[in-house]
């Protein structure tokens, strides 16, 4: 199994997804620069947070030409696990990898906070180590994390379950203080129709060790090894897993 | 003979002007003049401050490198080191707060990352003036919001700082932004231009004209045309600054650097002119191939522009193709701009003529020595809030409340942990990415920041401190208040002191009483910072902070380094279980505004020990707003879950108010499973403790000579503390 880690210019969270997948889920990376035009040899790959291109223009605009996105396109076509953290969430939203958009925040302003979210969904490759209104403690950094999509899109993602996370309370109720950004329906990340591309705005990366205030999003990082083994993504598996 | 008009634009004093004809042997072109200006302010030269920084202790056996150079540099071990430092950006923050604030951010962590160590935290120390004026709330919202512009997007995380208001910051907000970065011991980069022949090579964002004279600037006060002086403020870029972090490591990595330099304060002029004379070699520079965002720009504007995100570095002349291939891959722009030469001369050509050429050394190190006359100040501000230093800049009806013998503490608790300088600083340093990087164990809120050392099982400690308003009221106490108090909060947690950097932020120079009191600070730090072990290793001095010539508040802000070397070790001021036994441990000798040094050491040396032998749940610093502010910030500054309560007997020394709020120095508030323990050492080592009572509930209550003095819901308190600056703000 070999994760990717994507670099584009202005990416600054790639070392922490990288020292996750190695460190902490003990899984082989690599780096992947965004000038590449192959992800032959990879089984999943990650899309950091960060400012790719600086945000200029609008977050994730100019990310999305970066030559490693047609690869990143079609792999994610042929069922490859493509997670977006924050900035990779919106640059896949921006390719149309998934559905909506992340608008401005609605107080105007970054915000960075360890928060909660309910799991919606333990039917993906992202969250099977979850159960369903899971709640887990994961810290948001962003400043444009607004989810935004027109009312048609909205009811056909919730309808297929695409919805994964919802902000809320710590009890997993689902309400408007909850809500840091003004999302709508206080999504938090969603997969695509086939569910093997996530995306979302809070930080599982800053959230895998116990040490960093939470070790909640580990569980996600986990649940796509997991989800490798079962496709049998030409790898032998960890000894704890095997052992089961 | 030059115009006493180009002299007063240039910030150069007659006698100022004669010594460049002497050093010349002519008179300087206007190019010569602007370049002299700018070396010779203030700002670059410190003219006025060099002969007191002599006093500071510079050296000791973990550093690397001291005062000098971009950063200071510490040995931490593992092969590993640390370069910080601290660096002023008051001025265009005045004029415009964002930017000013943003770029001072940038700054910072180009003087770290010049020196091959990548930053893994950052801080600030702000002032403002109080926010019942308008004026006030936009430059503290700019601010903040220019420092979390640029680093968020930089990518490193801000991890902890402090933010005060007083009166006399009204026209003068301080902006201090502290950067620290680290490295392979054996991988320090220099700017030092070393091999004659060798390219000087530019790299990044292209010149314009923004920020010339910015040095300049920040070396005269401000009047009433403050707002004219906008253009002279730069404007920042922080993706292009983070391209040029990954590419500079990445040439460094490869060993395709010989010395490098950023380009902040006077831009190239400075840049060219230091790493030529550190090395006792001559800069040859060819003007027409400086990259230009502006057409037409003269020799002049080019050499004095501080446009930001712009670095200047020679390379192996055998690498230059190299060095071009790494700057190329990140986008960025990179041109040979010349040479590095044997006549110790920095030559400036422009259109095929040479427009300057001056000895590096003059520029750099011959730049006038002043020692400015001293005169104690004939009056100080008042002692009225001697006990009660939080309440400065308060309005005087919340003052009145604690000095007119109200005995309602209730009110007396909610009002203070809602007051201006004591109230929760969320709202900003949730702006701030405090997480980035995920290094972060102990983010803002803390005594002091800890972010791990990942690949090893250390953790750094870091901390501001800069008590102005003991400063004001007594300079060199003050400072080694703030130098205790420093190290008070690497120690509670968990770690070592190992160093200083300072940011002195002072009024006008040339008032004999404000160079009176930056005499008495330097001897101050001077003294604790010999007597805790901790060299200066750098730092920055701003002068003339005053405007309408009003100084403000000697401020020298203190940031502290700290080793924690076991991440096991790290302690939080957050109580942390309930039924913990709650113990303050303080002094036999209480004083105010003054401080017993053999008294200090002895209680860090208790809290080390103690925390090390696993006897402390979590340690607090017990600072402004004195026993009762600093109980209830350890029941609610566990920003990863709720508010706990306490119930806890307050010691009786002088009166009801006094013990509660006053602010004595050299004390600690810890809690502990074992409080007889705990005590039987702290009266082992000579000093006071006091086991008052235990963690948990949801009320915090106090008694006071068998009465109960307070008794609140910890909701309602932690509310009034966490609502306090925004609704200051509304």
């Amino acid at each position: 199994m070999k994760f990717g880690v994507v670099i584009f210019p202005g990416s600054n969270c790639e070392h922490d997804c990288y020292y996750v997948v190695e460190s902490v889920v003990g899984q082989p990376v690599e780096f992947i620069w965004h000038q590449d035009t192959s992800l032959k040899g990879f089984d999943g790959v990650i899309l950091p947070g960060g400012f790719a291109y600086g945000d200029y223009l609008r977050t994730g605009a100019l990310a999305k030409f970066s030559p490693v996105m047609k690869a990143i396109g079609d792999f994610a076509r042929q069922g490859g696990l493509v997670f977006g953290i924050c900035n990779g969430f919106q640059i896949l939203a921006e390719a149309g990898l998934l559905p909506g958009a992340l608008l401005r925040n609605i107080g105007l302003k970054y915000v960075c906070k360890f928060l909660y979210l309910r799991t919606e969904t333990a039917d993906t490759p992202y969250t099977n180590m979850l159960k369903k209104t899971q709640v887990l403690r994961i810290p948001v950094g962003h400043g444009d994390g607004n989810y935004f999509a027109d009312p048609e899109t909205l009811k056909r993602i919730e309808d297929n379950g695409q919805v994964v996370f919802r902000y809320a309370t710590a009890d997993g109720e689902i309400t408007p203080e909850a809500n840091p950004n003004g999302s709508l329906h206080n999504i938090a990340g969603i997969v695509n129709e086939h569910r093997n591309v996530l995306g979302m705005m809070p930080h599982p990366d800053r959230s895998s060790e116990n040490l960093l205030g939470s070790a909640d999003g580990k569980l996600i990082f986990e649940s796509m090894v997991n989800a490798l083994i079962g496709t049998n993504a030409g790898f032998s598996p960890r000894s704890s897993n095997s052992k089961s | 003979m030059v115009s006493e008009e180009l002299l007063t634009q240039h910030n150069l004093t007659e006698s100022e002007y004669q010594k460049i004809v002497d050093i010349l042997k002519r008179p300087p072109t206007i190019t010569e003049l602007g370049i002299f200006s700018v070396m010779w302010s203030e700002h670059c030269s410190y003219k006025s401050s060099r002969v007191h920084l002599r006093r500071l202790p510079t050296r000791g056996p973990a550093v690397l490198q001291g005062p000098g150079e971009n950063a200071g540099i510490i040995d931490i071990g593992d092969g590993l080191a640390v370069a910080f430092k601290i660096e002023s950006h008051n001025h265009p923050s005045f004029i415009e707060p964002f930017q000013g604030a943003a770029t001072g951010v940038g700054g910072i962590l180009r003087d770290i990352f010049t020196m091959g160590a990548r930053p893994i935290a950052a801080m600030n120390s702000l002032r403002f003036g109080p926010l019942h004026k308008q004026q006030n709330k936009r430059i503290l919202e700019g601010v903040v919001g220019g420092i979390a512009f640029y680093g968020n997007c930089f990518g490193v995380p801000t991890v902890g700082g402090e933010v005060y208001f007083a009166d006399c910051y009204s026209q003068n907000p301080l902006v201090n932004a502290f950067a620290l970065g680290i490295f392979e011991k054996d991988k320090i980069f220099y700017g030092r231009a070393h091999g004659v022949g060798n390219p000087v090579i530019y790299v990044g964002a292209k010149t314009g004209r923004d920020g010339i004279h910015g040095a300049t600037m920040a070396s005269a006060g401000f009047g009433e045309d403050a707002g004219a002086k906008r253009p002279n403020v730069q404007i920042g870029d922080p993706f292009m600054e983070k391209l040029l972090l990954e590419a500079c490591l990445e040439a460094m990595q490869k060993g395709l650097i010989v010395g490098i330099q950023d380009m902040g304060a006077a831009g190239l002029t400075c840049s060219s002119c230091e790493m030529g004379a550190r090395a006792g070699t001559g800069v040859e520079l060819e003007l027409d191939d400086v990259p230009q965002r502006e057409a037409e720009m003269t020799a002049y504007e080019i050499m004095l522009s501080e446009s930001q995100e712009r670095m200047l570095l020679v390379a192996d002349k055998s690498k230059e193709k190299e060095v071009f291939d790494v700057f190329h891959k990140w986008g960025l722009d990179v041109v040979t701009v010349g040479r590095v030469t044997d006549d110790g001369l920095l030559r400036v050509r422009q259109h095929g003529k040479v427009v300057a050429e001056i000895p590096n050394g003059a520029l750099a190190d011959e730049a006038p020595l002043y020692q400015r006359p001293l005169l104690p100040p004939r009056s100080i501000i008042s002692s009225r809030l001697e006990h009660y230093s939080f309440l400065d800049g308060c309005e005087p009806a919340m003052i009145e409340g604690f000095l007119s013998g109200n005995t309602d503490c209730n009110q007396l608790l909610k009002l203070a942990v809602s007051s201006p300088n004591l109230s929760c600083r969320q709202w900003v340093w949730e702006q701030y990415d405090h997480m980035v990087q995920s290094n972060t164990i102990v983010g803002p809120g803390s005594d002091a920041a800890v972010v791990r050392v990942k690949g090893t099982k250390k953790a750094l400690a870091m901390t501001l401190d800069g008590p102005a308003y003991r400063v004001a009221r007594h300079p060199r106490e003050g400072a080694k208040l703030a130098v205790a108090e420093a190290c008070r909060n690497i120690v509670c947690a968990g770690g070592r002191p190992i160093a200083a950097t300072n940011c002195l932020n002072f009024g006008n120079p040339e008032h004999p009483e404000v160079m009176w009191q930056f005499s008495e600070v330097i001897d101050g730090l001077s003294e604790a910072c010999t007597f805790f072990g901790t060299p200066v290793t750098g730092g920055n001095v701003s002068f003339y902070n005053e405007t309408f010539g009003d100084d403000i508040y000697p401020t020298p802000v203190l940031g502290m380094v700290g080793l924690i070397e076991d991440i096991s070790l790290v302690t939080r001021s957050a109580f942390q279980d309930s039924g913990d036994s709650i113990v303050l441990v303080e002094t036999v000798n209480r004083l105010v505004g003054r401080i017993d040094l053999e008294d200090e050491r002895a209680i860090q040396n208790f809290i080390s020990t103690a925390i090390r032998d696993s006897l402390v749940k979590s340690a607090h610093d017990v600072s402004e707003g004195g026993f009762a502010v600093a109980l209830a910030e350890s029941c609610y500054s566990n920003f990863h879950r709720r508010a706990v309560g306490a119930e806890v007997r307050v010691p009786s020394h002088l009166e009801l108010v006094k013990d509660l709020f006053g602010e004595f120095s050299t004390r600690v508030l810890l809690s502990t499973a074992n409080a007889a323990e705990l005590c039987s050492r702290a009266d082992q080592m000579g000093l006071k403790s006091h086991d008052l009572g235990k963690v948990g509930g949801n009320r915090l209550i106090l008694n006071y000579e068998g009465e109960r003095v307070v008794d609140i819901a910890m909701d309602e308190l932690e509310t009034a503390w966490r609502q306090g600056l925004p609704k200051l703000l509304s």
